[in-house]
């Protein structure tokens, strides 16, 4: 069924071409192929998924090129050798150009190297680890939306802050949740905090959280942080309720929730959560605008930080290829991509940095109570605008070897 | 209050229990496997997607009909049961004298087709059921901090397994369950209507697993994928218990969830994997499982 799935999302996604083909010759195949690589119908398939392949083809529809642009699509079910073997197909046989989105780190990190091996783009928006930009940094990669320490440094900072000194880690046992972890610990430990504890639990398949909920009560910590993403989280959340966590005086903190989980836990339960995301659809009249096309293509589901992330990261590719009139050598994208500045509707103006992060505004959101939601998807309040040069990782910390060159 | 490698008894104990609910659900999951197997001797993949439609079909008579939880907890087996004895009827039938893996093979589509259905209609997020307002709250015991939800999961499992085994073994109706299962044709030279009990049989295994989704859907979020994660482990236990063996089932149900409860404390990250581990040592050791009857 996955792989009929794969099959069909392919097959349907072909389908769709744009614009007229006036400079094609220069084009490697005479068409910019974007491949989007996603969890189409796992645990990640509603942050990410089908709507990430939507605003991918919004994306080329509107930066309407003056050369051939086609988007495919595959599922790659949150495992690394399925991604990487997908990737490889694309790559080789099919002649992708970029593959974009990459949600589960451990993919991420598999079709990091695939890129750079065959010197194509990668661009990732839903995976979190910020490996992508430090030891694992290539110079065909790009990490658009958000990454593990920007995650810790906004929610993490200020949960201690405000006085969650003590803290214990729930954690999806991949390359994931370990540098979500690594990042939010020694955040905490910078600001004065101590962990007490970590429990790691298998990814995929765990859905019963109480025992490692029980744990995280037993150790006495104030925060039980929440290393983990998607239905993972959803469950952790629902589960603390059920056993009176939050009620006991201990605090949740989700290190990594996206607008769809709040939607799936309704406010009833979510309210009160902080965290920490990259892009909220109810900020300016374009994102509004976006959100509510998105809508209505998705039976009235709102986009998310990274579905939005893929817009905006097309844009940009499209931006560098048209500029070098070129889509054939990846890292020569990749470095026109770092030379021009950012600038489109949903995240407005940025900068791609040496090492491929793409740096951008973070927002420290506090889910509203439902008597402050006006309807339906009205879920956060800002709390902090954390400014660009704040939001990620300094460019001297993250020991990638292209800044030390 | 004393300590075992480090953890203390309070924790230890909490998490016992914690393995036994999770063991309720695979206990009343392969009982209901092991009572198809036996009758029909088909390994019913769609026992996962039945137990999702569980959950579902308890959200949707409350989103649509307001029917609140105790009633969907009596008519959502029903109706899914329903769908089971249809199933039976147009496919199932006609496949029980070919070899198990054509029954295999089509109920493991008709599980990816049910699933796919319910992911593309609501997604995989999963949505909210509220616990019933009679089972809010908690128990709190010396040791740990028991939601009332839970403590009424484990009973009310731990009651229909007993009474279906003593259905089985005690009643009139399950002698003649056990002689169609025994020798099919004697059965009915005795004047036991075979295909219909077959049929009845199909649809109460059925009926179990959506009693176990309705169960699950104030804990777990009710997501066409929430069969799928559970059903290769509930395998793991039919096979362990013995294939068709009833009371091999549930006990093995339950012991497994405290295995993997123990395993969530010491070793967390094998608790996706011990089980299976259990598994390849006892097929290495009784092929036929620890409570099979045929080597």
């Amino acid at each position: 069924m996955r792989f009929m799935l794969k099959l069909l999302a392919g097959v349907a996604a072909t389908a769709f071409a744009a614009a007229t083909p006036v400079s094609a010759q220069q084009m490697s195949d005479g068409v910019v192929k974007i491949g989007v690589l996603n969890d189409q119908s796992g645990l990640y398939a509603d942050l990410a998924g089908p709507g990430s392949v939507w605003a991918a083809r919004k994306a080329v529809a509107d930066f309407n090129p003056k050369f051939k642009v086609e988007v495919v699509a595959a599922d790659h079910q949150n495992k690394p050798d399925v991604g990487a073997s997908i990737a490889r197909q694309w790559f080789d046989v099919d002649k992708v150009d970029m593959i974009v989105d990459l949600p589960t780190s451990s993919v991420a990190l598999a079709v990091n190297q695939i890129g750079k091996e065959k010197n194509k783009v990668v661009m990732v928006s839903t995976g979190a680890t910020a490996d992508l930009t430090g030891k694992a940094c290539t110079p065909n990669t790009v990490h658009w939306t958000y990454d593990t320490w920007a995650l810790a440094n906004g929610t993490g900072k200020a949960i201690v802050q405000t006085g969650g000194k003590n803290w214990f880690f729930i954690t999806a046992d991949y390359a994931f949740g370990h540098a979500l972890e690594r990042d939010t610990e020694a955040v905490v430990n910078a600001n004065g905090g101590k962990v007490l504890g970590k429990v790691r639990t298998p990814f995929p398949g765990t859905t019963d959280f109480s025992s490692f909920l029980l744990q995280a009560q037993a150790s006495k910590a104030q925060i039980i942080g929440l290393a983990n993403a998607g239905g993972d989280t959803i469950n952790s959340i629902k589960q603390a309720a059920e056993f009176g966590i939050v009620k006991g005086g201990q605090n949740l903190a989700g290190l990594l929730v996206f607008l769809t989980d709040i939607h799936a836990l309704g406010l009833q339960t979510a309210q009160g959560l902080i965290m920490t995301e990259a892009w909220y659809w109810d900020t300016t009249d374009s994102t509004r605008a976006f959100a509510k096309e998105f809508a209505a293509a998705h039976k009235g589901n709102h986009p998310t930080m990274g579905q939005a992330g893929v817009y905006s990261a097309v844009t940009h590719y499209l931006r560098a290829v048209d500029a070098l009139k070129s889509d054939a050598d990846g890292a020569k994208v990749v470095a026109k991509m770092k030379e021009l500045p950012s600038d489109d509707k949903l995240f407005g103006k940025g900068q791609v940095r040496a090492d491929g992060r793409h740096i951008h505004p973070m927002y420290l959101f506090e889910v509203k109570k439902p008597s402050e939601s006006k309807g339906p998807w009205d879920y956060y309040k800002v709390r902090a605008t954390i400014p660009a040069n704040e939001a990620f990782r300094p460019l001297k910390d993250g020991d990638c070897p292209l800044v030390k060159n | 209050m004393f300590t075992i490698l480090g953890i203390s008894s309070q924790a230890l104990f909490g998490q016992l229990l914690i393995g036994l609910i999770n063991g309720a659900f695979y206990a009343m999951l392969s009982l209901g496997l092991a009572l198809i197997f036996g009758l029909l001797n088909i390994i019913n993949f769609t026992h996962g997607a039945q137990y999702m439609m569980g959950a579902f079909a308890a959200w949707l008579m409350l989103s649509y009909a307001g029917v609140g939880y105790w009633w969907a907890l009596l008519l959502a087996p029903i109706v899914v049961g329903i769908t089971g004895i249809v199933i039976e009827r147009l496919f199932l039938r006609q496949l029980y004298k070919l070899d198990h893996l054509y029954g295999l093979l089509l109920t493991f589509g008709m599980a990816l087709m049910l699933e796919g259905v319910f992911r593309q209609l609501y997604g995989v997020s999963g949505l909210p059921y509220q616990i019933p307002q009679e089972l809010t709250g908690a128990y709190n015991l010396w040791f740990m901090f028991l939601p009332k939800y839970r403590a009424w999961v484990v009973a009310i499992s731990l009651l229909v397994c007993i009474a279906v085994w003593l259905l089985i073994e005690k009643t009139k109706l399950g002698s003649y369950l056990r002689a169609a299962t025994e020798n099919p044709s004697l059965a009915r030279a005795f004047g036991i209507n075979v295909p219909l009990m077959i049929t009845l049989t199909y649809g109460f295994g059925v009926a179990l697993a959506a009693f176990a989704g309705v169960l699950a859907a104030p804990i777990y979020q009710v997501s066409p994928i929430m069969g799928s994660n559970l059903i290769i482990i509930v395998f793991a236990v039919v096979v362990i218990g013995g294939m068709g063996s009833i009371l091999g089932s549930i006990i093995t149900g339950f012991a497994l969830g405290l295995v993997e409860g123990l395993t969530k404390v010491f070793y967390p990250e094998a608790s996706s994997t011990v089980i299976f581990i259990i598994m390849a040592i006892v097929l290495l050791i009784k092929p036929a499982g620890l409570f099979g009857r045929r080597a």
